[in-house]
């Protein structure tokens, strides 16, 4: 019992960190129909640059920087974390902006490699010393240590505890947060009326008067944004952090992608069912099965999701005209 | 006089199998004296890189014809190598091992040894191949993106599996008296990769793949069979609607594509210098020939032979530049997508920009001229 509640906490905040990198991926499919390979990297990025505000932003309230005793004051925190959002939303309008938009009328099979190359590139100037550096490095607490909750289950010496960190309680609230700022901009909105018309027909939607150029930026800025929130939630909780282009990021995003898949790409609900189904499918494997397979599960999982309703979960059926 | 009379050819057979045997064997006399002139001409290290574009060329032509003749987008190619090569280098490996007691290489030129090798490769590519069958069955549910993420999801899951098998058993003894346990976790090496696979590639067997591997593509466009394919590419349902099994076309070049993939791979695990190990079935390695094909032009099999020569030349000509090479790599390949999105050739062949008066040989008289 307390294993599967550990789980499952650990679950719902990995579950979220998956929805919020997910949203960017099915925001950007469904308007502009192709896989933005280059969107975990703006995870990394967002991990990476909050790792650098907090290197530098740590000494000025007089705290050792790699190893502070107590965490930085909580103005810093969240001025750390609207920094990497605005960073983050940036280099997601220049990627759109320089290498999406040329393509714009391109196949769909072009701008994919594009984003591959986009990928590629974000990747290894990452790496350069200049930039982030190619070695590992440990993200310093920029959040007290405190355990919300320590819930004892069974008596003495099997006692086990099921505890629920602040970090896994601020993960849950604010993409929780996002999320729900997400939904009503898109359905409660102008700005979000003109996106789903965009989405529905780019043409039309021109017809109509909508800037399209302006709701594609828009799209690309937000999803990043929300990336970069990951990426800054992501290394508060597990705080080594591995070189640029290492595999465990590729492989975080290539997760939150086949969550968005799963959910039915190009639905914004779908996405954060997809991201929770995914962490789930993940951490319950890895205890209950074996964690050597926790890769395995997740795309198993998609390939079956796939072929039993091609267009995901709360996808809906495409229509095909000759 | 019956129907039947009317069907007979007058032709010869033997001249039409000698016909069409002849540019397979114009090919391997091309791959003997690359064999045996190349090394002593350009040196060890150039000899290295020719048989390095060579099994890149094998790759990505082979990938041409799922994702350029077919139109099927597949990010798991390496997968399909991956596990040709483990399969093949298993067998070498294994197989030495019992029979002279050691993995190291045996025989000369076109000695046993070599014939066992080539006998893996293909095996290789029949395993390969079957496992094509498996990952192409969804591509008659699935299309475009989503088929991509299927087929990256194999290479994936792939890779993960293969970290999971057990240790080599590089012992002769040990493995005669080892129980049946010790092959249940196949020992091909786990994490660290399968390694002291004997090192038979040479720039023979290579080129001599190469050739049947150009030759079977080039023909499969030109053939009714291909054309079948080709119009999957440019519509499906409109390919379907003029009465052309979509279904067993998109299979057929999942199963042909995986098998060349496999002996591709089989030729990798035995270069020297080259330890197979699981993460050449993730998708970076599988982008590498997608960016191949692209860059060459999808269906055009010269242009991915061109791109393929150019991308395993590029990493040593800015090898001065390592810490720059997959930047400089990441920007060319964005240049190339914004000022040529066909890819360096489009969908034509190299000899399409030729002039004219090339393509018919001086001593060959040209069609109107025969006509008169």
């Amino acid at each position: 019992m307390a294993d599967f509640l550990q789980t499952l906490m650990t679950a719902l905040a990995i579950g979220s960190l998956y929805a919020l990198i997910a949203l960017g991926y099915t925001m950007v499919y469904g308007v502009l129909k192709f896989i933005n390979f280059a969107h975990s990297d703006i995870v990394v990025l967002g991990a990476w640059l909050s790792y650098s505000f907090a290197i530098r932003a740590l000494p000025l309230v007089g705290l050792d920087a790699h190893n502070p005793a107590t965490p930085p004051p909580i103005w810093m925190t969240a001025g750390i974390f609207v920094a990497v959002l605005a960073l983050c939303s940036l280099a997601g309008f220049l990627i759109e902006r320089l290498a999406y938009r040329p393509l714009r009328r391109a196949p769909r099979l072009n701008v994919l490699i594009t984003a591959i190359g986009v990928s590629l590139l974000l990747q290894n100037v990452g790496q350069l010393d200049f930039v982030f550096g190619a070695s590992p490095q440990k993200m310093p607490a920029l959040l007290p240590n405190w355990e919300l909750l320590r819930i004892p289950f069974g008596q003495g010496e099997s006692i086990r505890y099921v505890v629920l960190p602040l970090i896994d309680c601020i993960i849950f609230a604010v993409s929780g947060l996002l999320m729900l700022a997400l939904e009503l901009l898109i359905f409660r909105s102008k700005f979000g009326t003109a996106l789903r018309a965009v989405s529905f027909n780019t043409d039309f939607a021109a017809l109509m008067g909508i800037p399209v150029d302006r709701a594609i930026s828009l799209t690309f800025m937000l999803g990043s944004a929300l990336a970069g929130a990951a990426g800054f939630l992501y290394v508060l909780k597990f705080p080594s952090m591995n070189q640029p282009a290492h595999s465990v990021w590729v492989l975080l995003g290539l997760k939150a992608f086949v969550a968005a898949v799963v959910g039915g790409i190009g639905n914004v609900r779908g996405a954060v069912l997809g991201g929770f189904i995914i962490a789930f499918v993940e951490q319950f494997g890895a205890y209950y099965i074996s964690s050597n397979y926790r890769d395995v599960y997740v795309f198993s999982l998609l390939i079956l999701i796939l072929l039993i309703k091609p267009t995901g979960l709360l996808g809906s059926p495409v229509r095909e005209k000759v | 006089m019956s129907a039947s009379d009317v069907l007979i050819e007058p032709t010869s057979h033997g001249v039409n199998i000698l016909k069409s045997a002849a540019p397979i064997l114009v090919g391997i006399a091309l791959a003997v004296g690359i064999q045996f002139l190349l090394p002593s001409t350009v040196g060890p290290y150039y000899s290295r890189l020719v048989i390095d574009a060579g099994i890149a060329m094998i790759l990505a032509v082979s990938l041409n014809i799922v994702n350029g003749m077919t139109g099927q987008f597949s990010i798991g190619h390496a997968g399909f190598m991956t596990i040709g090569a483990y399969t093949a280098g298993s067998i070498t490996f294994y197989s030495s091992l019992l029979i002279w007691g050691t993995a190291a290489k045996h025989g000369s030129f076109l000695g046993s040894g070599e014939w066992m090798f080539v006998i893996a490769c293909l095996c290789g590519g029949i395993t390969a191949s079957i496992a094509g069958f498996v990952v192409g069955l969804p591509s008659l549910r699935l299309r475009g993106d989503y088929l991509a993420i299927v087929t990256l999801g194999f290479g994936e899951i792939l890779r993960v599996v293969l970290q999971q098998t057990g240790k080599v058993v590089d012992n002769a003894e040990t493995i005669r008296n080892a129980p049946l346990t010790t092959f249940a976790t196949v020992p091909v090496g786990g994490a660290i990769g399968f390694d002291g696979i004997p090192k038979y590639t040479s720039l023979f067997w290579v080129y001599a793949f190469l050739a049947i591997t150009v030759i079977f593509a080039y023909r499969l466009k030109r053939s009714s069979f291909g054309r079948a394919m080709l119009s999957v590419r440019e519509d499906e349902i409109a390919a379907q609607a003029m009465g052309i099994n979509t279904s067993r076309q998109k299979l057929l070049a999942f199963i042909t594509a995986a098998f060349f993939a496999g002996v591709g791979g089989g030729l990798l695990a035995h270069e020297s210098g080259v330890i197979i190990s699981p993460k050449d079935a993730g998708f970076q390695r599988s982008f590498d020939y997608v960016i191949m094909t692209v860059l060459g032009g999808r269906g055009s099999i010269t242009g991915v032979m061109l791109a393929a020569i150019l991308l395993s030349a590029l990493p040593e000509v800015l090898r001065d530049f390592e810490r720059y090479r997959i930047i400089i790599y990441a920007a060319l390949l964005i240049f190339m997508m914004l000022s040529r999105p066909q890819g360096l050739f489009g969908i034509h062949e190299i000899w399409d920009f030729f002039p004219k008066s090339w393509k018919t040989l001086p001593w060959k008289k040209s069609p109107r001229e025969e006509a008169r």
